[in-house]
């Protein structure tokens, strides 16, 4: 028995070991370890490959890969803040798409030199070579959007979906011309070159597909394409014919699809709303609440002073912290605010809306990070019968998953998303940069709220002062 | 059909159905965790890269090896080290009092 016999043994261990790692994911307790199980699996099979005939010729290049990408992955994801995760696993994600896409290439330009180009491997090669592309490109975008680097908003013009569907067709088209060579053993036109220009036309094709999607839909995005990669790696491993990558790839792209659906039935869209339904871009349905301020009702707005009075006679007080609270580093703040609070006897409790922050569960890392205990967190089906027995809702850079026309409004783009009650407090308090709509690009009815007083600033800055008026209180 | 492709095949489609089963339940608090847990798994390519780094001689086939391999273990290895800081902050509850 030789070493290189013992490759497929060591690929089924780490198979195993990526079901129990997503296995352990998937509950609080064994979660760690599930990750960590998973990372053994992956440097078992990476070590076993490089006893691989293939391999032979190839590793110093496959050591300096892994020295450069190592410690870009490293140092990535070590100096990365917290409240910047969302954008660096879109990075992450559409790395390994780069890479499916790349193998691909590879891989069609090795089958066409030893002249086996036929059509079964073909077709896989090719969907590797395009889900992939789409993944890097699309994932690249998704990753500029959250950055701010590109605006959030949805990107539309006349004509979108035709320049899309064209896209779409001329890559079908051209594969289908690759494929037919394939079939038949004879190009009109060199392969490599058709490969070169499909490749393009992939990668035009994920720009176009995420630039027309908000913001807000991103989690959503940043899930649906971790699957694509899955289904790129998948479909590589079908080419390569190695068993390990399609495991691994049909895993990600099957629970992440099942994530994805999850997502984005928190938010209340279905996944073809998300893809192809004007969101951010729907503000003109937006214009019957910009009307809202013309009612006679205006914005009250008070100091820190106000509101650490409101906050000291309170008996029962949620807080519902959002992105601006992430954004703002504010975490910290908020625990000294409740911990002086609860030093009063005053019961408080955190409302967690399912999307808060920028993904799901963002924000229970972010409130873990500032060692808020985690029976305090509760989930927005557990926290919206309590706002009616509130004193204060102390809203902190939080804007659309408060917005009552979510559930008054039909005609606004948000209807139907489930909401945190915070309009049913006896008070509310608004921390906020400014009057600048949410991430959705919507107004919020809640600021207009007689109950409703707003304390503008940046949300660690408010947090701060407050406390320091409780303090000088006390 | 070859047989090879046959096992591939009920490789693929066994994979889908324990896919759909293991994340099946999960709360909501793990969500972010598990995509980028998900993430790193899919950083596999990497042995998918390893295998053709080498299979084109000339300088193109080997910058295009060589981004593969670079692409993947970004990937794997980024994956795997953010989903650990994220997790470690849900481990820490226990000992909250430091401060």
């Amino acid at each position: 028995m030789t070493v290189e016999t013992l490759i497929p043994v060591a690929y089924l261990i780490a198979a195993v070991t990526f079901i129990l790692g997503l296995k352990g994911l998937s509950s609080p307790t064994t979660a760690v370890q599930g990750n960590r199980i998973a990372a053994a699996g992956m440097l078992i099979a990476v070590i076993a490959t490089f006893f691989a005939a293939d391999v032979k010729g190839g590793v110093p290049i496959i050591l300096a890969g892994i020295a450069v990408g190592g410690v870009a992955g490293f140092t990535g994801a070590r100096m990365v803040k917290m409240t910047a995760m969302p954008q660096m696993v879109a990075l992450f994600n559409g790395a390994g798409g780069g890479a499916a896409a790349l193998v691909a290439i590879l891989e069609f330009a090795r089958q066409r030199d030893a002249g086996v180009l036929e059509f079964g491997a073909s077709v896989a090669t090719l969907l590797a070579l395009i889900i992939g592309a789409v993944s890097f490109s699309g994932s690249a975008i998704a990753f500029g959007k959250l950055q701010g680097l590109i605006t959030p908003k949805a990107f539309r013009y006349s004509g979108q979906q035709l320049v899309t569907g064209g896209i779409a067709a001329a890559t079908a088209l051209l594969s289908l011309v690759l494929l037919g060579g394939a079939i038949s053993g004879s190009f009109a036109i060199e392969p490599m070159l058709l490969i070169a220009v499909i490749t393009l036309l992939a990668l035009a094709f994920g720009v176009a597909l995420v630039m027309p999607i908000g913001g807000a839909d991103m989690p959503v995005v940043i899930s649906l394409l971790n699957a694509y990669t899955g289904l790129a790696v998948a479909m590589a491993g079908f080419t390569l014919n190695n068993q390990l990558l399609i495991v691994a790839g049909t895993l990600v792209g099957a629970s992440g699809t099942i994530l994805t659906r999850l997502m984005s039935k928190a938010m209340n869209r279905s996944l073809g709303n998300v893809l192809f339904g004007a969101f951010g871009a729907a503000t003109t349905a937006g214009a019957a609440a910009a009307t809202a301020g013309d009612d006679g009702r205006s914005i009250r707005s008070i100091g820190a002073e106000d509101a650490a009075i409101l906050l000291s006679y309170a008996q029962n007080v949620i807080v519902v912290p959002g992105y601006g609270l992430a954004v703002a580093q504010a975490q910290h703040s908020v625990r000294e605010l409740a911990d002086l609070l609860e030093s009063k006897g005053i019961n408080v409790k955190y409302a967690i809306h399912p999307v808060a922050g920028r993904m799901p569960g963002h924000m229970n890392v972010l409130l873990a990070e500032a060692n808020i205990p985690y029976d305090k967190l509760f989930d927005m089906d557990q926290i919206n019968p309590e706002f009616q027995r509130a004193d204060v809702a102390l809203v902190i850079g939080a804007n659309d998953v408060t917005n009552p026309a979510a559930r008054s409004n039909p005609g606004s783009p948000i209807y139907g998303m489930p909401i945190l009650d915070v309009d049913k407090a006896q008070n509310i308090i608004v921390i906020k940069r400014s009057m600048k709509p949410g991430f959705a690009g919507i107004d919020n009815d809640l600021y207009l709220d007689p109950k409703t007083a707003m304390l503008f600033g940046d949300a660690k800055d408010a947090v701060g002062k407050v406390v320091q008026e409780l303090k000088k209180a006390a | 059909m070859t047989g090879e492709a046959i096992v591939a095949a009920y490789v693929f489609i066994l994979a889908i159905f324990v896919g759909f089963e293991v994340v099946s339940k999960v709360p909501s608090t793990l969500h972010t965790p598990l995509m980028s847990g998900a993430n790193a798994i899919h950083g596999i390519v990497i042995v998918g890269a390893m295998l053709v780094a080498s299979a084109i001689p000339g300088p193109l086939g080997t910058v295009l090896g060589f981004l593969a391999v670079v692409l993947g273990t970004a990937n794997v290895v980024g994956g795997f080290v953010v989903t650990d800081r994220m997790l470690a902050m849900f481990k820490q509850r226990p000992t909250r009092k430091t401060e």
